[in-house]
């Protein structure tokens, strides 16, 4: 795919009249004690042709100022006071039958989640064809018509089969095309995207972002784009509106927030985004690595198959993956979702038997492992989950989830186990307070915090981290990996890192291997393969990372 | 048979609504919490845990409420409409009808208990161990419920009731041969589920052995919406007993009991209405009593 | 027929037998000769000829397997027995007594889906919180009244009180409107609990938001793209309502007097008329069967999801 023309080049023009104006714009949410207020006094402009970003980390309110511009707020949520001027008509206070004429056809949406957002039981073509039907364009036949061309204008090959297919026959980049065609099918003045892509593949991202950008200047319309990422922000926005909390931080234009960001959230922010900031820390110094064949993870030739719909045909999932990595030192597994890099990970912990291969972990041979002596291996590699809301029981306290693992080791006296659980939750800087708590009470960060205590509390040599930040906000993530850092310094760590986020990667990691469909497709020293990689692939993957339009021109 | 165990056994057709209508997400239960709870607690609720305790007191020491005679009717008092002396007026032999309601407690309630205690106890346990072991032993015992849940609810208790004979206690326990189907499926549902999860896995990944993930978070994650679903079931098993003793196929004539009062009213229907209408409101209300009591457990908050 | 379709359709069968096998064991496998003693019994006027090629149709001198293969056999080949009671083949007692409990039931289910389909639709078109929280708590009330208590209030209000409804010689229609009210009221809270739980969770689904940002009104969403999706879950439990409907009309035709199939088993019970009840479990068992066999048969053609997995046509 082409990329499209640099969006910044064009400056907004200042003497038209905005698309959308926002003042004062105050929501609330009706909770068990009463309204509460999540969007406070925001103001903004979003003139034609431009692109908004509206960044935020989660709970800043961005997701709800976009719903109350197009009417659709939850049902226990109340614009309570401001103005949305849309074409310079004041629609705040429109009813939902006065807004649904111009919904679809004067503002219309990109939503996050391209698979659950089309209705499952019928075709593409019907639920394209449904917004032309609502705002009368036409005859059956015309719109018909129309639905085909709008299905090739958005980059869908065989746009006459897919109008007949079902959502699930299409993948997600593809349902986000169809929806995009939704969304621009009536040339709306002005689209709300909210996180359009956060839920695609990096490579899909881009190109879902590039075909917005281009059908934007195509047609002269006005972007509202909903992004918790400021590198899609960086590389797309004209102007970036910043909340936190629900209020505006900052605002102005884009090279201008980047480079001069006036409030400390922003600069904060700007600091912790790892595709923002990977200039700086390519220069790091990296841990005193061990030098001289002293390796702590081996795999060697790995193949896993799974065998799928009751035996009939299989699955190969890792095909023929080998690397080594040093002790103390980081090794980064990446790629995108059906890479194999969970699947690896989950072979060298031993959770499953690998079809083909030799896996060593601290010397031991971790495929020829059962019972007992796999359970006792477990001391050795530790591993920390995606998803710190899943990966802890909700019925036990913290004290409960960090001391059972010493329970299933050779019991140490009650006294010591707690003294080694509260050392532990120190070191992962958790206060004690926290001992006497149920998981849900605790945010994210310190759920996470949480995970890596029980891992390091049997003392393992090798920790996998599988996705491990990827379910933060950007400054959470910034803490957590800061903390990992300065336990493998102090621990003398190894560290296994899944990582579909080459960003991320390129600040943490000694070594990489990069997987495609299974297969391996570069490796090596992590510079060495942002800097000379040695696939198509790989720099396809290194191009997509958002954030570098700016940072590169810099 | 009523429709109420149809919400159970569709759940089991449907796991989705099962994640809708029991959402786990339970607190740790400490005094503060309780009072907490006690205060936010909904008015609902409130009543409903009322009406199942006066309900128990009945069952515990009915005499505490009534002076007269659930069996022994008075003489030339029959068919009297409710007045101060008799509240809920009297039978066709005298009996005094509150006295009757009030003593019957005991045995719709212990009927229910013994029903659902045999489903509980019988259904969770095979729908554990098949769970648990997964593979053919799993296999087996699912098979095994499909059958019990193809044969209606209804014919299935007559058939057991017919080889058991009649009586409270045998119709309470057909009842609850019925139900382990509903729980057994219900049981092995949430243990499938919660194996599946991350924090089993770590279970495991932290090497825990087999017996000691299962005891430390497996049963405890899975039994609460099994607790749930028993409350709902204590609601479906006073219906359905109270069903059979309608059908003269629970305890004997002059036995109080919630479904034989209605039936013996019946031949009065013109003359004291009070004789069925009264006992069944009773029925319906401790059956919604026991319907929120279920819900606030499934959600875990009052 | 693809692989899926004969696997499903033997699991069917295999369901089915095993099915008749609890029944035989539940009923039959007592000891068979004091109920076939009953017999004897001069008030039903058989012969000893007659009796004795009922005891061969039983193969009751046989030992217990024997007796279990025959009794398959006689199924197999429409041999139901005879009733200890009515001295007549059970076949003969069962088609007789399946008209007026069809249209018992038919009645019943489709005033129970238009009481259910009512009650959702006017929940998800409340535009006031509090009415819809009232409405959605009406099943829950259903639910919790037992069927045989709702009945004779129903004959107490219009019969005794209003006298809308004559007690002693009805009209054939006027006759069935009670039963049917009895029946589907019960039968209908549970359907419209989850198509109102269905409702509500699927107007929190994406697609939804998405349909709304097209422009769509409240009752556009929810006849094009709500409707469809609640609905079809509900089709799952098609074989359990069934069942409850079996058991609804055996307490309503116990309530009204009525003959029937309800009847009948309440009969069979009171007369321990073991044959009777076995036909009447193994009937319902296979309807419970072939009606989940289509529902599962018939449920891609209504989801295009399962189309692909299931290799049906698409």
């Amino acid at each position: 795919m082409t990329i499209a023309v640099n969006i910044r080049s064009e400056p907004a023009d200042v003497s038209k009249p905005p698309v959308l104006e926002i003042s004062n714009l105050a929501v609330s949410y009706r909770g068990s004690d009463g309204f509460q207020r999540v969007v406070h006094d925001v103001s903004l402009q979003v003139r034609p042709g431009e692109v908004v970003a509206l960044v935020g980390e989660s709970g800043s309110g961005k997701t709800t100022t976009a719903q109350a511009v197009i009417g659709l707020l939850a049902e226990n949520g109340k614009l309570e006071s401001g103005v949305v001027r849309l074409n310079g008509a004041d629609i705040a206070g429109w009813s939902q039958k006065q807004l649904d004429t111009i919904r679809g056809s004067k503002i219309s949406l990109i939503p996050q989640d391209p698979t659950s957002s089309l209705n499952p039981i019928k075709t593409i073509g019907a639920q394209v064809a449904e917004v032309l039907q609502i705002h009368r364009h036409g005859s059956r036949r015309e719109i018909d018509a129309r639905v085909i061309q709008l299905l090739s204008r958005v980059g869908l090959s065989e746009p006459e089969l897919r109008a007949r297919q079902y959502p699930h026959e299409l993948s997600g980049g593809m349902r986000q095309r169809v929806l995009i065609a939704i969304a621009i099918a009536l040339r709306p003045a002005l689209i709300i995207a909210d996180e359009p892509t956060s839920a695609l593949d990096v490579t899909v991202q881009k190109r879902i972002l590039d075909l917005i950008d281009e059908l934007r200047s195509e047609y002269g319309t006005a972007v509202l784009l909903v992004t918790h990422d400021l590198g899609v922000a960086a590389d797309r926005a004209n102007h970036i509106v910043v909340l936190k909390g629900g209020r505006i931080q900052e605002q102005g234009p884009t090279a201008e927030v980047l480079a001069s960001p006036r409030s400390e959230y922003t600069r904060q922010l700007l600091a912790d985004a790892p595709s923002l900031s990977h200039v700086r820390t390519a220069s790091r110094v990296r841990s005193q690595r061990v030098r001289g064949g002293d390796d702590a993870i081996v795999v060697e030739n790995l193949v896993q198959d799974f065998t799928v719909g009751g035996r009939r045909s299989v699955l190969r999932a890792v095909d023929g993956v080998s690397f080594t990595v040093q002790r103390g030192t980081t090794h980064a597994i990446v790629g995108e979702s059906g890479s194999g890099k969970t699947t690896t990970a989950r072979s060298i912990v031993g959770f499953q038997k690998p079809t083909a291969g030799r896996i060593l972990v601290d010397g031991i041979d971790v495929t020829s492992l059962r019972g007992e002596n796999l359970r006792r291996f477990r001391k050795t590699i530790q591993l920390v989950y995606q998803n710190p809301f899943a990966s802890l029981d909700p019925r036990q306290t913290i004290f409960q989830i960090v001391e059972e693992p010493l329970l299933n080791f050779d019991p140490l006296p009650r006294e010591d186990r707690a003294r080694k659980v509260r050392a532990i939750l120190d070191r992962v800087g958790l206060p004690p307070s926290v001992l006497a708590r149920l998981p849900h009470a605790l945010s994210g960060g310190q759920r996470q915090r949480v995970a890596i205590a029980r891992a390091l509390v049997l003392d393992p040599q090798v920790l996998v981290l599988d996705e491990a930040v990827s379910a933060l906000d950007v400054t959470v993530q910034a803490q957590i990996l800061a903390l990992l850092d300065e336990l493998q310094q102090g621990l003398g760590l190894t560290y296994l890192f899944i990582s579909h986020d080459l960003a991320v990667v390129r600040q943490v990691s000694d070594t990489v291997s990069v997987l495609h469909n299974g297969r391996q497709v570069d490796g090596g020293p992590v510079e060495d393969v942002f800097l000379r990689p040695g696939s198509a692939y790989t720099r396809e993957l290194i191009d997509a990372i958002p954030g570098q339009r700016n940072t590169d021109s810099h | 048979m009523t429709g109420l165990n149809m919400i159970g056994r569709s759940l089991l057709r449907d796991a989705d609504i099962i994640e809708n209508s029991f959402p786990r997400e339970r607190r740790a239960v400490s005094a503060t919490r309780w009072l907490k709870r006690i205060k936010s607690a909904k008015p609902g609720l409130v009543l409903a845990w009322f009406v199942m305790a006066v309900v128990v007191l009945w069952a515990l020491f009915p005499q505490w409420f009534t002076s007269y005679s659930p069996t022994v009717g008075v003489a030339r008092q029959q068919l009297r409409a409710p007045s101060a002396e008799h509240w809920l007026g009297t039978d066709a032999l005298g009996r005094d009808l509150l006295a009757r309601i009030i003593y019957g407690a005991g045995n719709s309630l212990s009927g229910a208990l013994v029903a659902v205690g045999v489903g509980l106890v019988v259904g969770t346990t095979l729908g554990i161990v098949a769970g648990s072991a997964r593979g053919r032993i799993d296999g087996a015992i699912m098979r095994a419920v499909d059958v019990l849940l193809s044969i209606p609810q209804l014919l299935l208790s007559l058939s057991i009731v017919i080889l058991l004979g009649f009586g409270i206690v045998n119709a309470a326990i057909a009842v609850g041969i019925t139900s382990i189907a509903s729980f057994a499926r219900l049981s092995r549902s949430e243990v499938v589920r919660v194996r599946a999860s991350d924090y089993v896995e770590a279970a495991f990944g932290s090497g825990g052995t087999f017996s000691r993930v299962l005891l430390r978070h497996i049963l405890p994650n899975s039994l609460t919406s099994v607790i749930a679903f028993a409350a709902l079931q204590l609601g479906w098993a006073i219906l359905t007993i109270s069903t059979l003793g309608f059908l003269g196929y629970g305890a004997p004539p002059p036995t109080p009991e919630w479904g034989l009062l209605i039936a013996e009213g019946r031949n009065y229907l013109a003359r004291a209405w009070w004789l069925t209408t009264v006992p069944g409101i009773v029925v319906i209300l401790v059956v919604l009593s026991a319907n929120r009591i279920s819900q606030s457990f499934g959600k875990g908050r009052g | 027929m693809s692989r899926y379709v004969i696997g499903r359709i033997g699991q069917a069968a295999l369901v089915l037998w095993a099915a008749f096998t609890i029944s035989f064991v539940l009923l039959q496998a007592l000891p068979g000769d004091a109920i076939l003693i009953k017999f004897l019994n001069p008030e039903l006027g058989l012969g000893p000829e007659q009796i004795a090629e009922i005891r061969a149709s039983y193969a009751a001198d046989s030992p217990l397997p024997v007796q279990y293969f025959h009794t398959v056999a006689n199924f197999l080949t429409g041999h139901f027995g005879y009733s200890i009671h009515a001295g007549v083949p059970v076949g003969e007692l069962i088609l007789a007594n399946l008209p007026p409990t069809l249209w018992l039931a038919t009645l019943g289910l489709l005033l129970s889906v238009v009481l259910a389909v009512t009650l959702a639709a006017l929940s998800a078109l409340s535009p006031l919180g509090w009415l819809r929280y009232f409405i959605q708590s009406i099943p829950s009330f259903f639910i919790s009244t037992p069927v045989f208590w709702l009945g004779i209030l129903l004959i107490q209000v219009f019969s005794f009180q209003l006298k809308l409804i004559p007690v002693i010689n009805p009209g054939p229609w006027e006759a069935l409107i009670l039963p049917v009210l009895t029946l589907a009221v019960p039968i209908s809270a549970p359907l419209a609990q989850i198509l109102m739980r269905n409702i509500d969770h699927v107007l929190t689904e994406p697609f939804v938001a998405v349909a709304r940002a097209k422009g769509a009104s409240h009752r556009w969403v929810l006849w094009k793209h709500v409707a469809k999706n609640a609905f079809l879950p509900t089709l799952t439990i098609g074989g359990i309502l069934f069942g409850e409907l079996l058991a609804g009309a055996v307490v309503t035709e116990a309530v009204f007097g009525l003959n029937g199939l309800g009847g009948l088993t309440q009969r069979s019970v009171n007369d321990q008329d073991i044959a009777v009840l076995q036909a009447i479990v193994v009937f319902s068992a296979a309807a419970f069967v072939l009606i989940n066999l289509t529902v599962d048969l018939l449920y891609p053609v209504f989801d295009p999801r399962l189309r692909v997995r299931q290799g049906a046509v698409a």
